[in-house]
């Protein structure tokens, strides 16, 4: 089986996030990048996937020249080749831009199944997984917490508010991972050891034939709006300081 | 020239869903400063009766899609009857809820229809004709505003945000043929497990108390259900409470979990850690009951208490049921 995992590096989520002055992007000084969370459950699957039909998982990344090391830790947990689309064009782009350089590069691998997290915890988007099924025109499951394959299908868990979706999808179909799916595993020594020699297919926007101009483009960031300072209820007595905050919610706040 | 702002309406099991309201007050809004109608797109199976509902908050035109293949939400055949009708009427702008089928279905048509969509969004403006959608990015720590060169200018609304406002049009209908049959569908839904709880789904809850690893274990969660049976509140937890097993995985709040917008979060024995927050910041007023007043979650609270939540919480639910008596 021919399996596609798309990671993303991010910002660690304990990452202090820094508007520039000029609201143009976030100020990049000091921050650790790893592999976007979702993506370890969508590699650790791919895996599982591979180790129990057979076949092999290919790591494909967009991003800077660091986003490698991105990529290298996905083969030290086990896949077998990757391709990083690296180009300034591309830096920042929008969803619909990533997930047609995705497309671009994943045409060529003929893939049975395509796994991306449910979003980029950096972007907060959640669009590349299902953008990327319809320029390949193939069905998606989003936001998916169970995964099974028998007889050239899966079968997924979705859950919705108040429900579970059980939904049967035929091959090659893209997968977006929730939390819940597997515990990802970690990249052993000998693993990374092997990482370092497995090949990685670096390649442009032009190679691949892709606009690069974003349809969506975030014309200003800011940061968040300030919260008033709170209050805190003083006092010793828990019966008295529980008065004074029903009483606030009721006729300061309004919302009881 | 694309023109008019649209808006999928989203509904289950025979009635529009509350964010439907919520996207139809917006768009209202939007299409009043441009001078422009208001179309709603619906589609389910034994829906066309859901449309003049949609009047009442602003729509002028409802474009329904009424057949059995609709019956359960697909992405295949949702997205196929939605990008047919857009395409035949070119609105300038086109917005979704960013509920979780919302999301799938409005991703897909941003790829379908080959156009920017700006997902999650807590604000939307007019400039210049243009729409301007802002959206939190990096879990809430800043904020982006996002122009769309293409056309529909697409925009997904955050549940619980926007505010429902009644504003009667016509609400006119308009049936159409989306042209899809069962073989279109690859992707289908075979069963629809309901959680027969009755619980309060999270991201649509006004009221949410929500308890960490100082709720000590299992138990500890009674006097939160108690508390929260009397504020028809929902039930949300930290990550580690969801992790030591105590709560389910869809009761989680924060970066890896639920992103919630209630007017009232009350956190017991929760720290704050930036995963925590990424979840609840955006609610209206947060009220934080933790033993240690280091816990960063004072930070982000509006009201404060600091002491031991097991003597705090009774006391709450005892003046709470003073004042609803
Ligand atoms: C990639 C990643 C993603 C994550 N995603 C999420 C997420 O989605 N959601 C999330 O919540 N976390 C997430 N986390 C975990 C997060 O970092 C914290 O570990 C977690 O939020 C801590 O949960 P807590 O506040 O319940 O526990 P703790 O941090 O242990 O806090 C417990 C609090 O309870 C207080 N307390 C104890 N006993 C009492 C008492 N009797 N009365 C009053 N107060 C008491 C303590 O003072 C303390 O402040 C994520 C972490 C990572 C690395
Ligand atoms: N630059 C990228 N390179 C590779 N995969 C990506 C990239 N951006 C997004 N993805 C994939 O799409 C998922 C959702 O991202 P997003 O739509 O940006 O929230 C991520 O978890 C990745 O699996």
């Amino acid at each position: 089986m021919n399996i596609v995992a798309c990671v993303k590096q991010v910002p660690d989520t304990e990452a202090l996030i820094k508007v520039k002055p000029d609201g143009s992007g976030i100020d990049e000084g000091g921050i650790k990048w790893v592999m976007n969370p979702y993506d370890e459950y969508g590699v650790e699957e791919a895996l599982r996937l591979k180790e129990a039909k057979g076949g092999e998982v290919t790591i494909v990344s967009v991003g800077p020249a660091r986003a490698m090391e991105t990529i290298r830790t996905a083969l030290a947990m086990g896949a077998e080749k990757g391709v990083h689309v690296s180009d300034p064009l591309l830096d920042n782009t929008d969803a619909y831009t990533t997930a047609a350089a995705l497309a671009a590069v994943i045409k060529g691998l003929n893939p049975d199944i395509i796994f991306c997290g449910q979003r980029a915890i950096d972007d907060d988007s959640g669009q590349v997984g299902s953008i990327l099924a319809a320029i390949l025109g193939i069905p998606q499951v989003t936001i998916v917490t169970k995964l099974e394959m028998a007889d050239g299908k899966i079968k997924a868990i979705k859950p919705i508010e108040g429900a579970q979706l059980v939904i049967e999808s035929t091959l090659p179909c893209v997968i977006t991972t929730q939390k819940g799916l597997n515990e990802p595993r970690y990249a052993s020594l000998p693993g990374i050891m092997k990482a370092k020699k497995k090949p990685v297919d670096v390649k442009n926007a032009a190679a691949l034939g892709i606009a690069t101009e974003p349809k969506a483009k975030v014309a200003k960031m800011t940061p968040p709006p300030d919260r008033a300072p709170g209050k805190i209820i003083a006092g010793d007595d828990p019966a008295a300081k529980a008065a004074e905050l029903v009483r606030l919610l009721r006729e300061e706040a309004k919302v009881i | 020239m694309a023109k008019g702002v649209w808006m999928v309406a989203e509904q289950r099991d025979g009635a529009l869903r509350k964010v439907s309201f919520e996207i139809a007050s917006a768009a209202r809004k939007l299409a009043d400063e441009l001078g422009d109608e208001v179309c709603a797109v619906v589609i389910g199976s034994g829906v066309e009766g859901l449309a003049p509902e949609l009047g009442k908050y602003g729509v002028d035109k409802v474009y329904v899609a009424d057949a059995p293949v609709f019956a359960n939400y697909t992405t295949d055949a949702y997205a196929a009857a939605v990008a047919k009708v857009v395409k035949e009427n070119d609105p300038a702008i086109l917005l979704c809820a960013a509920s979780v089928l919302g999301k799938d279905l409005s991703s897909r048509l941003a790829g379908t229809l080959a156009t920017g969509l700006a997902a999650d969004c807590t604000e939307l403006k007019i400039a210049d004709g243009k729409l301007i959608a802002v959206r939190p990015m990096y879990a809430g720590k800043c904020f982006g505003q996002v122009v769309t060169s293409s056309f529909p200018q697409m925009a997904s609304l955050r549940p619980n945000v926007f505010p429902v406002k009644e504003n009667a049009k016509a609400g006119a209908v308009v049936k159409f043929d989306a042209g899809v049959s069962d073989a279109d569908v690859k992707a289908k839904t075979v069963e629809v497990q309901k959680d027969a709880s009755g619980k309060m789904e999270l991201t649509e809850a006004d009221v949410i108390v929500s308890g960490g690893r100082g709720m000590k274990g299992p138990e500890g969660y009674a006097i939160l259900e108690e508390l929260a049976g009397l504020l028809r509140a929902a039930v949300g937890a930290s990550r580690a409470s969801v992790d030591a097993g105590w709560r389910p995985q869809s009761d989680q709040v924060g970066q890896t979990g639920k992103v919630v917008s209630p007017n009232l979060y009350i956190a017991c024995g929760i720290s704050g850690a930036i995963q925590h927050l990424a979840g609840m910041s955006s609610s209206k007023y947060i009220v934080a009951i933790n033993k240690d007043a280091e816990a960063p979650i004072f930070a982000k609270a509006d009201y404060g208490i600091v002491d031991d939540l097991f003597k705090v919480v009774p006391e709450v639910t005892k003046e709470v049921k003073k004042i609803l008596s």
